[in-house]
C-alpha cells in the first residue's frame, strides 16, 4: 500500500523536490494559460479555457440549441442555471436549450465542478459566448433583411426589424461551421435590467425525471450485456493481502471474473446479487497483514499538532500594541467528517477494442482521465469519460475511486473475452470506510482587547492536512485502487491549494479590520486518514473558530455579538447581511438565553471573495434528556446578481442543514488500526424531526457578479450554533461535534 | 437455485427467474428495469429503496422477492409519469423539493403510505413518518412542504 496514511510522513521530505507548482488543480489550467507565451487577450470566465465559440454553443437547424459545459450537475441545479444563462443571452426559450455536461469527447475542459464556481466560470463563458453567437446571427440577418443590426430585435430565435413585417430565424440563418471561430469576448452580455430568464425561479430541468423513476443517475445506466462488479477492500488502510480462498465464491452462478492484483480484489458476475454474495465469500476467505497506522482518536488534536508541517504566515500587519486590557486564547477543532452520500459511489466501465469508456459521477472528468491513463497504463486518447449524475457528493467522495475500480474490472473481463460493460456500485461500508473524508483540523486563536473593548491584536494559527487529493495531480495518482496493485501507482505528495481560495487556510484570514494581526497556516503533508475536498474545505472550521471567538471576545468586552462584529467590519456588503439577518430574526442587543434556549450569530464572506452569509441560529438544549437541537436558522445572503432565487435558497438552506448535522453530530469513528464507521448506525446524521426551520432573506445585487452559494452557509451556521449553545447555557464548546456530553462537561 | 416466480408490480404480473432469497430491489432494478427504488445502504437504514407492498412502505433492499409473490407491489413508476403525475410527484416538483434527488423515491413512497393512513397529517406527524428516511442535501423542509401540499390536494 502506498497511500497517503502510510507514506505521508516518509514522503514529506520530497515535497520540495516534486513540489509546489507541479500541482494541477482546478486552477491549473488557468495558470497554464497565464504562462503561455504571447498569450492572446484573456477571455471572460472559462471561455479562456476553450476559446472556440462552437465548443460552447451550437445552433441547430431544427430549432434547438445545444449548449456544452465542462461543469456537471451535482444536484445543485447547475444544469438549470446554465441553461437559463444561455437562453437569456441568445434570446431563445429555455425549452429549446439542450445542455451537454462534462464528456471528454464533447465538452470543454473546465477542470472540476467544485468550490461553488460553476456560475462564475462556466456561466460567464456561456454569457459571453451566447452574446457573441447572437451578434453573429444578427449580422447575417441584417444583410438578409436589409436592416442595420441596431434596429433588429429577437424573440425566441426569430429576428425582425421593429417596423417591417419580414422576419428570419436563427434556424434559417444557421449553416455548418457558422460558429467555428475563436471567441472575441467583445460582445457585451445583456445588462441585468433586460433579463427575463436569468433571475427568475424557473423549475429545475432534472426534477420531473427524479420523481418519476426516470433514468437520472449513473446508477440507472443499463447497457446491453452489462455485468455487475463488487470490490473486496482490505479491513484497514494499508493492509496487505496474504491469502485468498476463491473457491466458495466461484461456486456461485454466473461468476465471470475474480480479479486479484496485489492487494486489490474484485469480482464480476452476471447478476448483481451474486456479485454481492461473492464479495461476502471472498471477504471471508481473505487473509490480510494489518498494521496500526491511524492516530489515537482520543488524542486527535495532539496528533494533528504533532505532524510535521510547513508554517506559512499568510497575513501579518500592524504591530501588537504595548498596552491591552484583556487577552483571550482558545483552541478549536473539527474531527474527520464523511461526505456520506446517500447513494454509494458508482461507475460503469467498458473496454472494447483497446479503448475504455467510463460513465462516472466524478466532479472532473478530464483530471480523472489523466489519472486513469496512468494507472491503466494507456494513452488518454484510449479513454473517454462521460459524466452522469450520482447521488449528491458535497465534494470529493468515492466517485473517482469507483471509476478506477470499474475500469480494472472491465479490463479483466475484456482479457478473457469480448469486452462487456461492468457496473460497479460500492456497498455502504465501502463508501464510509474508503471515501476521502473532510479532514480534521485544529486552530488556535489569541486576541487582545483595548480599553475601549475593541480588538487590538489578533493571532490565528491553523493546522490542517490537505483538502484536495483529487485526481489530475502530478507525480502519482490519488486513485485508491492504484495504491494496492501488484505494481502500485503511489499517491503523490499532496500540495496545498493557494490563497486567495485556500485549502486549510480557506477563510483563515479574518474579515474584520484589526489594527494588528498575524495568521499562520500549518500545512501538514501527512494525512492521518485519507482525506480530500469536502464542501467548504477549511472554511467550515476556520469560520467556526473565528466566529466563536468573536463571541467570546464580545462577551469579554461586554458587547452585543452583532454590534461587536459591526464595530470591527467595514465591508458594506458584509455589514448589510449582518444587519439583514439581525432584523429578520428580530435580534435583541444583549439578548440572553434562559438556560436551555438561546441564539447565536455567525458570519462570513465565503473564501473571503465570494458569497456573504450571516445566520442566526436558535438552539434548545435539554439537559435532562441529554439533547441539543437547532430549532431555527435565519440567514441573510448576498450572492451578487441572483440567477435563480429558488435554486439559491435551496443551496443556502441545504448548506445550513448539512452544517447543522456536521456540527452537532458527525465524526468518523476509528481506532489505531481500522475505520469503525461502516454504516449509518455508526454515523448518525440529522433526521427529519431534528431539522431546523430555515428562513432566508436574499439581498439581490443586480449589478454585481453572480457568485456561487453552495458552500457559503456552512461555516457561519457552525459558529452560530456554538454561539447559541453558549448563549443558552453558558457552555462554550470548542471542539466539534457539539454534543450534549461536551455541553455537560463544559458546564462542569 | 433460480426459480420462475411471478410478482405483481404496478398492476402487472411479471415473471422473473431468480433465487427466491434475492432482495426485491435487485429484481426491480435489474430484471424489470425500474429505476425508482435506489440502493442506498442495503441495511434498511436509509429508505432510498422504499416501495409500497400492499399499502405498506417497505424497504426493498431487505425484502426477499420470494416473500412478496402474490402481494401488490407499487413502485414510484406506478404512481404516475411525467405526463400524468401523481399529486405527490406534482407537489415535489411544485416545491422544487429535491437537490440531488437520490433519496426522493423513498420520501415519496413513504409519504404515500402515510397519506393513506392519515389524510391530513400535521407537520410533526410527517417528520416522524420520515424519521428513518435519510436526506443528505438538506432538502427536508421542502419535502415536508411538498407532502403537505399533496395532502391538501388529495384530501
Amino acid at each position: 500500500m502506498v497511500g497517503p496514511s502510510a507514506f505521508g510522513l516518509a514522503l514529506s521530505r520530497r515535497r520540495f523536490a516534486q513540489g509546489a507548482g507541479a500541482l494541477v488543480l482546478s486552477f491549473g489550467l488557468r495558470s497554464r494559460v497565464g504562462l503561455a507565451q504571447a498569450a492572446p487577450a484573456k477571455l471572460p470566465g472559462d471561455l479562456d479555457h476553450d476559446r472556440r465559440l462552437d465548443a460552447w454553443i451550437k445552433i441547430n437547424a431544427d430549432g434547438t440549441v445545444t449548449v456544452f459545459t465542462g461543469k456537471v450537475e451535482l444536484g445543485q441545479g447547475a444544469k438549470t442555471a446554465l441553461a437559463q444563462i444561455a437562453a437569456e443571452e441568445l434570446d431563445v426559450a429555455l425549452g429549446r436549450v439542450e445542455l451537454i455536461t462534462a464528456d471528454t469527447a464533447r465538452t470543454p475542459d473546465e477542470g472540476y465542478t467544485s468550490g461553488s464556481q460553476t456560475i462564475e466560470y462556466s456561466g460567464t463563458a456561456l454569457r459571453f459566448a451566447g452574446a457573441e453567437a447572437r451578434q453573429i446571427l444578427l449580422e447575417l440577418a441584417a444583410q438578409k433583411l436589409g436592416v442595420p443590426v441596431e434596429r433588429l430585435i429577437v424573440a425566441d430565435g426569430v429576428i425582425s426589424a421593429q417596423d417591417k413585417p419580414a422576419t428570419v430565424s436563427y434556424w434559417d440563418l444557421v449553416r455548418p461551421g457558422l460558429l467555428e471561430r475563436e471567441a472575441t469576448g467583445t460582445v457585451k452580455p445583456k445588462p441585468a435590467a433586460r433579463h427575463t430568464i436569468v433571475g427568475t425561479a424557473v423549475e429545475r430541468v432534472d426534477i420531473p425525471g427524479k420523481v418519476t423513476g426516470g433514468v437520472a443517475y449513473v446508477q440507472d445506466l443499463r447497457l446491453p450485456g452489462m455485468l455487475f462488479g463488487r470490490i473486496v477492500r482490505p479491513p484497514s488502510p494499508g493492509a496487505v493481502l496474504t491469502a485468498l480462498d476463491e473457491a466458495p465464491a466461484r461456486k456461485l452462478p454466473g461468476i465471470v471474473a475474480i480479479v486479484r492484483d496485489g492487494s486489490f480484489v474484485g469480482v464480476v458476475a452476471e447478476r448483481e446479487e451474486h456479485a454481492i454474495e461473492a464479495r461476502t465469500r471472498l471477504r471471508a476467505g481473505a487473509q490480510w497483514r494489518e498494521q496500526d497506522s491511524l492516530p489515537d482518536p482520543k488524542e486527535l488534536e495532539a496528533a494533528l499538532l504533532a505532524l510535521p508541517s510547513q508554517p506559512s504566515t499568510i497575513s501579518q500587519k500592524g504591530t501588537p500594541p504595548a498596552r491591552t486590557t484583556k487577552t483571550l486564547a482558545a483552541r478549536y477543532a473539527r474531527p474527520f467528517i464523511a461526505h456520506a452520500s446517500i447513494g454509494p459511489s458508482c461507475a460503469v466501465a467498458e473496454l472494447r477494442d483497446g479503448a475504455y469508456t467510463v460513465w462516472s459521477h466524478s466532479q472532473g472528468v478530464f483530471p480523472l482521465r489523466r489519472d486513469l491513463a496512468k494507472v491503466l497504463n494507456v494513452g488518454e486518447d484510449k479513454l473517454r469519460i462521460i459524466h452522469l449524475e450520482g447521488s449528491g457528493c458535497y465534494g470529493h467522495n468515492g466517485a473517482d475511486d469507483v471509476a478506477l475500480d470499474a475500469a480494472l474490472l472491465a479490463r479483466a473481463v475484456a482479457a478473457t473475452g469480448p469486452g462487456r460493460p461492468v457496473k460497479l456500485q460500492w456497498m455502504r461500508d465501502d463508501e464510509f470506510q474508503w471515501e476521502p473524508y473532510g479532514t480534521a483540523m485544529v486552530t488556535e486563536i489569541k486576541a487582545a482587547l483595548d480599553d475601549k473593548g475593541m480588538i487590538a491584536d489578533w493571532h490565528y494559527e491553523v493546522w490542517s492536512p490537505t483538502h484536495s487529493t483529487r485526481p489530475g495531480q502530478r507525480g502519482g495518482s490519488f486513485l485508491l485502487a492504484g495504491w494496492y496493485l501488484d505494481k502500485p501507482i503511489a499517491a503523490p505528495t499532496p500540495v496545498g491549494i493557494p490563497l486567495p481560495a485556500g485549502g486549510g487556510d480557506r477563510n483563515a484570514l479574518p474579515l474584520y479590520d484589526f489594527p494588528s494581526q498575524r495568521v499562520v497556516h500549518h500545512f501538514t503533508e501527512a494525512q492521518p486518514l485519507h482525506v480530500s475536498a469536502l464542501r467548504t474545505l477549511g472554511a467550515h472550521c476556520n469560520v467556526f473558530s473565528i466566529e466563536s471567538f468573536m463571541d467570546e471576545l464580545a462577551a469579554a468586552a461586554g458587547a452585543d455579538p452583532v454590534q461587536f462584529r459591526l464595530a470591527h467590519l467595514q465591508d458594506p456588503r458584509g455589514r448589510a447581511v449582518l444587519e439583514a439577518a439581525a432584523e429578520r430574526a428580530r435580534w435583541q442587543p444583549h439578548e440572553k438565553g434562559d438556560g436551555s434556549r438561546g441564539r447565536g450569530v455567525g458570519f462570513a464572506k465565503y473564501k473571503n471573495l465570494s458569497t456573504y452569509v450571516a445566520v442566526i441560529a436558535e438552539v434548545a438544549v435539554d439537559r435532562a434528556k441529554d439533547t441539543v437541537r437547532v430549532v431555527k436558522a435565519t440567514a441573510a445572503v448576498d450572492a451578487g446578481q441572483i440567477v435563480n432565487p429558488n435554486g439559491l435558497t435551496n443551496q443556502i438552506e441545504g448548506g445550513i442543514i448539512q452544517a447543522t448535522s456536521w456540527t452537532l453530530k458527525e465524526a468518523i469513528k476509528f481506532d489505531r488500526r481500522r475505520i469503525l464507521t461502516e454504516s449509518w448506525a455508526d454515523y448518525e446524521i440529522l433526521t427529519f424531526p431534528e431539522v431546523p426551520a430555515v428562513d432566508i432573506v436574499l439581498l439581490d445585487r443586480p449589478d454585481e457578479r453572480s457568485l456561487g452559494a453552495g458552500e457559503a452557509s456552512t461555516g457561519p451556521m457552525a459558529a452560530a450554533i456554538a454561539n447559541a449553545i453558549a448563549n443558552a447555557t453558558g457552555a462554550r464548546v470548542r471542539s466539534m461535534p457539539l454534543t450534549p456530553a461536551k455541553i455537560a462537561a463544559a458546564l462542569g | 437455485m433460480a426459480e420462475r416466480l411471478t410478482i405483481t408490480v404496478n398492476g402487472s404480473a411479471r415473471a422473473v427467474e431468480v433465487e427466491p432469497d434475492t432482495p426485491l430491489l435487485y429484481v426491480l432494478r435489474n430484471d424489470l428495469a425500474l429505476n425508482g427504488a435506489k440502493f442506498g445502504c442495503g441495511l434498511a437504514q436509509c429508505g432510498a429503496c422504499t416501495v409500497d407492498i400492499a399499502g405498506k412502505a417497505t424497504r426493498s433492499c431487505v425484502t426477499t422477492v420470494g416473500s412478496v409473490t402474490g402481494k401488490p407491489i407499487t413502485t414510484i413508476e406506478g404512481l404516475g409519469t411525467v405526463e400524468q403525475l401523481h399529486p405527490l410527484q406534482r407537489a415535489f416538483i411544485a416545491e422544487q423539493a429535491a437537490q440531488c434527488g437520490y433519496c426522493i423515491n423513498g420520501m415519496i413512497m413513504t409519504a404515500k403510505a402515510l397519506l393513506e393512513r392519515t389524510k391530513l397529517p400535521t407537520e410533526p406527524q410527517i417528520r416522524a413518518a420520515l424519521a428513518d428516511n435519510l436526506c443528505r442535501c438538506g432538502t427536508h423542509n421542502r419535502i415536508v412542504r411538498a407532502i403537505q401540499r399533496a395532502a391538501k390536494e388529495m384530501a
